[in-house]
């Protein structure tokens, strides 16, 4: 009698214990369900949308025209600023990574560690730039580089450089012109992340090297910058999408000129799709470019795998 | 003797370390600070005097009445002051429950959601870009501000908000949750009662990295919204420059949009800069 009574809570315990583990997966996927659908609609669905019309002739009002590789086609063999543009975009992440780099490891190693009023100021000064919208920076970096009134020419004369660049206006200077602008707003950034990093690297190794009489050279090039490769790593994968994503300084500084010297991929994506309105084309040249990040990101993962981190 | 000559260079290093770390402030600052004080000069001063002068004579408020007159430009400090607070409340509360779903409730497949989530977060914007502006179109949101807070929701930056709680989800002990749910509190009891009041940290840094990247937003609002009085201040900025492009006006236009910005900043420092410190997110 009382062994029945045992089987049947048991019975009963393991069918509530059943509906319990029901009961929170249906609580799971009703929690994700807003975001879910919200991502299949605006995200999901968006690529493989984005994807299919890569392979259309579209203008926004008629209906999409299937046309095949079409549009890869010609973007490879008869676009006449494609490769113009390819090489603009590889020569500002080219640019820009590296220097970026540098300064942002400068500058966290100089204010690491240091504490007070003034180093605090310091980190807020050179944090600064990186939060206002690259916009508004663009119209101040504008008027900054005007060849003839702007606060830098006016600077260079009166150091003695009689025939200053003419920076936005030249095709040759319009590039260096916005990396400069572009190191000066993201080095912060980056600094802050290598200041992260920095703050992890026990204090024990560098006394040890001081017990060695290591200078502070060697200190750096063998504890810092080894101790630092984490977040190097991830320092250079953010930096790379970001050069990559270049679009707003562009923009609103240069729309793309003189002569497309700063056209990007990223920004004839615009151009074709909201001048030209060809969706498809414009469609394409973004599956391009999203591919090509892909990879370059994925290269980096492995080489940083057969370089045996993690 | 040795003592103080050991001192002596240790303080001029330091005051070389000092100089030069003000050198590379000013270098950050000073195109704020001269926009800023730009935006007080007289036209002609601005057009005709060297920029390095940097002090406005006469001072003048010229530039801002300009400014106020060409476009409604109160009105978008309203709008942008609505959205970067209104989008952030609802990006982050979707982000929240999803994350705390993925991290304390058990189902099959939230891990690979998770990854589909996070994966978003390698695509360029501009793939999504052309689609997104067609199904805005297509639902009648072309022109309004719901298009701004579903694409804010449902994309790549509410994916890292996702990451984000999930990340600080993992870090914090579930027992308080599994305590009041013995006691018969539901799960969204717990969810608000308990998860969310315990994870203001979480919530302030995305709150603030949200209201920065709204804020600043620029392509997407651009296309999108049409009418003037819906505009925000990035967007009526470029405007700005279309319709008026006298500089001294374009700097007291650029100096209103970054000096709000600032001080948000400067007030929540400490959150600005651990938001940056635990994510690794970048801005464009």
């Amino acid at each position: 009698m009382q062994k029945n009574g045992e089987a049947l809570s048991l019975h009963q315990k393991r069918k509530s214990l059943f509906n319990l583990k029901q009961r929170e997966a249906l609580t799971g996927w009703l929690f994700v369900s807003p975001a879910l659908i919200g991502f299949c609609i605006f995200t999901f669905g968006s690529i493989l949308y984005s994807l299919y019309l890569s392979f259309t002739e579209w203008d926004l009002l008629t209906k999409p025209l299937f046309v095949g590789f079409e549009n890869y086609i010609s973007i490879f063999t008869k676009d006449q600023y494609f490769y113009k543009y390819f090489g603009n975009t590889f020569f500002f992440v080219f640019t820009l990574v590296p220097i970026v780099l540098c300064t942002s490891l400068f500058l966290a190693v100089l204010i690491n560690k240091k504490s007070g009023r003034f180093s605090k100021a310091y980190r807020v000064a050179l944090f600064l730039p990186s939060i206002t919208s690259t916009v508004a920076v663009s119209m101040v970096w504008l008027w900054i580089f005007n060849p003839d009134i702007g606060l830098l020419n006016n600077f260079l004369i009166a150091v003695g450089w009689n025939d200053p660049p003419m920076w936005l206006s030249s095709p040759v200077w319009s590039k260096p012109a916005l990396v400069i602008m572009r190191v000066w707003q993201m080095s912060g950034y980056y600094m802050i992340l290598f200041l992260a990093g920095l703050q992890t690297i026990p204090e024990s190794l560098y006394e040890a090297a001081d017990v060695d009489g290591a200078s502070r050279t060697q200190k750096f090039f063998k504890i810092t910058l080894p101790m630092l490769s984490n977040t190097t790593f991830v320092v250079i994968i953010l930096l790379v999408i970001e050069a990559f994503n270049m679009f707003e300084s562009i923009f609103v500084m240069t729309e793309g000129g003189p002569l497309g010297s700063t056209s990007t991929i990223m920004y004839y994506i615009y151009e074709k799709g909201f001048w030209n309105y060809e969706m498809g084309y414009a469609s394409a040249l973004a599956w391009i470019f999203f591919l090509l990040i892909l990879t370059a990101t994925l290269v980096q993962y492995k080489f940083r795998n057969e370089q045996g981190g993690e | 003797m040795d003592k103080t000559k050991i001192s002596g260079r240790y303080k001029i290093t330091r005051i070389f370390y000092h100089l030069f770390m003000l050198l590379l402030s000013a270098i950050m600052i000073y195109p704020f600070i001269w926009s800023i004080f730009s935006s007080f000069k007289s036209r002609t001063q601005l057009y005709s005097e060297s920029s390095l002068n940097i002090l406005p004579q006469p001072f003048t408020l010229e530039n801002y009445k300009r400014l106020f007159e060409v476009l409604p430009f109160g009105r978008f400090i309203i709008n942008s002051v609505f959205l970067s607070l209104a989008i952030p409340l609802t990006m982050i509360a979707v982000a929240s429950l999803t994350a705390y779903a993925l991290t304390r409730l058990r189902f099959k497949g939230r891990n690979l959601l998770f990854l589909l989530f996070i994966a978003t977060m390698m695509v360029p914007s501009h793939v999504i870009l052309i689609p997104n502006y067609k199904i805005i179109v297509d639902m009648n949101l072309y022109n309004s501000y719901l298009a701004l807070f579903l694409t804010n929701m449902f994309t790549a930056s509410n994916a890292f908000n996702i990451f984000f709680f999930r990340q600080f989800f993992l870090s914090i002990p579930a027992d308080l949750e599994n305590a009041a749910i013995i006691d018969g509190c539901s799960r969204i009891g717990v969810f608000f009662r308990i998860v969310l009041p315990n994870a203001k940290p979480a919530v302030a840094t995305t709150a603030i990295l949200s209201f920065r990247s709204i804020w600043n937003a620029f392509l997407w609002p651009m296309l999108v919204i049409n009418d003037y009085d819906k505009l925000t201040l990035t967007v009526g900025l470029n405007y700005l420059k279309e319709t008026d492009p006298n500089w001294a006006v374009l700097l007291a236009g650029a100096s209103l949009s970054i000096v709000p910005i600032m001080i948000v900043f400067l007030v929540f420092q400490k959150y600005f800069m651990s938001s940056g410190l635990n994510s690794g997110f970048g801005g464009k």
